[in-house]
This record gives C-alpha cells, sequence and structure tokens, in this order.
C-alpha cells in the first residue's frame, strides 16, 4: 500500500493559504485565532507526512507535531484572554477598530477615528472590483 | 517477494522513478486520502468565509476532525487521537467560550470580512498557486510506502518521546504552565488598589 507524497503536501499547502486568507480577511480576532489554527494544523500534516516518508528513526516529525498541537493550544489560551481583555477595556474585539499605535494621537481620538473608518467601508466594498481589475492588471 | 521485486520497490522509492505508482491508478489509501481531504478544504474554506461565527467555530471542528483521519490514514494513530482530543475537545470549546464571552452575534452579522478582503484573496490565491507548483514540482514522483508496522502508534511515539525528546517535553511543560499564569494575570479584573485604566467597564 503506498501513497503519493503530493496529496498530503498539496493538502496542507492550500490549507495554509486558506488560513492566510482568514487570517488577513478577517475582522473579528476570534476568527482570526482560527485561521492561525487552520495554518499550525496544515504545518502539522506536513510534518506528519515527511516523518512518515522518511521513517525517521528518531521520530522528530511526529515529535514536532505533538509540541506544536501543546503550543498551539498555550497559545489560544493567551490569545483568548487578550482578546477577552481587550473586549474589556474595548467594548470590540475587531482587529482595525484598534488604531492606537497606528498614529501617535490623544487615546480620546481613538473613539473618534473610528467613525470614519466606518463610512469608509461601504466605499472600500464598493471599490473592490476595481481594485480586484486593478490587481489583475499589474 | 523476489530479490529483483524488492530491488525494483527500493528503487522506484529511492530514484523517485514511479512509473508503477501513477497518478491515473490510485489506490485505496489515495482515493480515502483525496476524499476526507477535500471534505476538510471545503470545512476550512467554509470556516474562513462564513458571515455566522458560530458556524465558523463548527466547521472548523470537521476541519480538524478531516486532518485527524488523514493521521490516521498516514499511520500517525497516537497524533490522531491527541488531535481529536486537544484541537476538537478542547481549542474549539475555547474558540466558542470566547466567542459567546465577546457576546457575538448568533445570526448573520455583516461585518465579519475587513475592507481587505480582494487584497487577501490575491495574497492567498498566489501563495496556494506558488506552493502548489513548486509541491507538485518537487514531490510529483515521490512515494510514501505505508507497509509494515504503524509508525505513530502509542508504543512507538511513547518511547521516542521518553527516550530522544525528554528535554523539550519537560521545557514544554514550564512553557504551559507559564501560558496557564499568563492567562490568569490577563483575564483576572483589575485590583482594587490600583486605578483602573480609563474606560474600565
Amino acid at each position: 500500500m503506498h501513497l503519493h507524497l503530493a496529496y498530503p503536501a498539496v493538502l496542507a499547502a492550500l490549507l495554509f493559504c486558506v488560513g492566510l486568507y482568514g487570517v488577513l480577511a478577517r475582522r473579528n480576532a476570534i476568527l482570526v485565532l482560527m485561521s492561525v489554527e487552520l495554518m499550525l494544523n496544515a504545518v502539522n500534516l506536513n510534518l506528519v507526512a515527511f516523518d512518515v516518508w522518511l521513517r525517521d528513526s528518531l521520530h522528530a516529525g511526529q515529535a514536532l507535531t505533538l509540541f506544536v498541537i501543546a503550543i498551539a493550544a498555550a497559545e489560544i489560551g493567551i490569545g483568548l484572554a487578550i482578546v477577552l481583555a481587550v473586549y474589556r477595556n474595548r467594548g470590540t474585539s475587531a482587529v482595525d477598530a484598534l488604531r492606537d499605535t497606528a498614529e501617535p494621537s490623544a487615546p480620546d481620538e481613538s473613539q473618534e477615528a473610528q467613525e470614519p473608518d466606518d463610512s469608509q467601508e461601504p466605499q472600500q466594498s464598493q471599490q473592490s472590483p476595481q481594485s480586484q481589475k486593478a490587481e489583475a492588471t499589474a | 517477494m523476489t530479490f529483483a521485486a524488492a530491488t525494483a520497490v527500493s528503487a522506484a522509492k529511492t530514484a523517485g522513478t514511479a512509473e508503477t505508482h501513477g497518478f491515473l491508478s490510485p489506490t485505496g489509501v489515495e482515493i480515502a486520502f483525496l476524499l476526507v481531504g477535500l471534505v476538510t478544504l471545503g470545512a476550512a474554506v467554509i470556516t474562513v468565509t462564513t458571515r455566522q461565527l458560530v458556524h465558523a467555530a463548527l466547521w472548523l471542528v470537521v476541519a480538524l476532525g478531516g486532518l485527524a483521519v488523514e493521521y490516521l490514514l498516514l499511520t500517525a494513530e497516537f497524533i490522531a487521537w491527541v488531535q481529536v482530543l486537544i484541537y476538537v475537545g478542547s481549542v474549539v470549546v475555547l474558540l466558542l467560550f470566547g466567542l459567546m464571552l465577546t457576546r457575538a452575534p448568533i445570526g448573520r452579522s455583516p461585518d465579519a470580512d475587513s475592507g481587505n478582503r480582494p487584497v487577501a484573496l490575491a495574497v492567498a490565491a498566489a501563495a496556494a498557486a506558488a506552493l502548489v507548483w513548486v509541491v507538485v514540482d518537487a514531490f510529483r514522483t515521490t512515494v510514501i510506502d505505508l507497509d509494515g508496522a504503524a509508525q505513530g502508534s502509542t508504543d512507538v511515539t511513547g518511547s521516542v518521546l521518553f527516550r530522544h525528546w525528554v528535554l523539550p517535553f519537560e521545557a514544554l511543560s514550564v512553557l504551559l504552565l507559564a501560558a496557564l499564569v499568563g492567562a490568569i494575570v490577563l483575564s483576572r479584573k483589575t485590583a482594587k488598589g490600583t486605578p483602573a485604566p480609563e474606560g474600565d467597564r
């Protein structure tokens, strides 16, 4: 019984890119954390597949996969604690509403700076076919 | 198996000339891997595109469970069950707790995606094209031999983990302790003695 290495490798690459899209496109911080989990799982699949292919006597791939799973569990705990602390202090968990470190402005202006951003969002979504066309031609 | 057949199989495995193992005559493992992989990939795509936040967490369960089945097909049994226990059992539950504690809307939320969605789509498509091209070009003729004893059984993994990887394992336990303490410190409410920061709700 055999299995082409291309199957798990391609599946891992596609899963990683799906997670990459989620990290870049999602607004809710918890959805971003879910996408990070997808990327970590893609790497785990690669590690296991190459470990089985190489028949490593130390099984470094599987050991590293177990370590990555444990670190991912710790990461999701810390990440959720940070998200909950941000939600408790700011009342939102949207990653693009947290602009305190974006420009040197007073913290009072951060509340006001959100409103023009929200009004810009429909314009950006209307401009999306144009920007897609621009990327296609570029 | 004769000696000639054994050398032919080993030559096909090492030299990469796998005319006997074409993509057009898949084995049962390959068909199962392909079907489960399609389900996993579809669930992952729905996870990152759906507008209902709780549905995203539930589709993540399907994707992670599909990956556990892929680990089983790759004969990594222990990692498959660890995946089911930790990811499906605890990480998704933690994510659901986080969604509910941040009062996420149960129905559709129109602002689940931010404004840079086309840019993200372009970046992800370019990365997927480049990675798949390189991977297929590199490992087109490489074949995993799944015969023999399972390489990821609990016996093998346990003996390897506690014989060769003990020091990283112990360091990882210290890291988990640090993460536990850090999560408690972060999620604790502000102490009464210190003045609360602005906007403490």
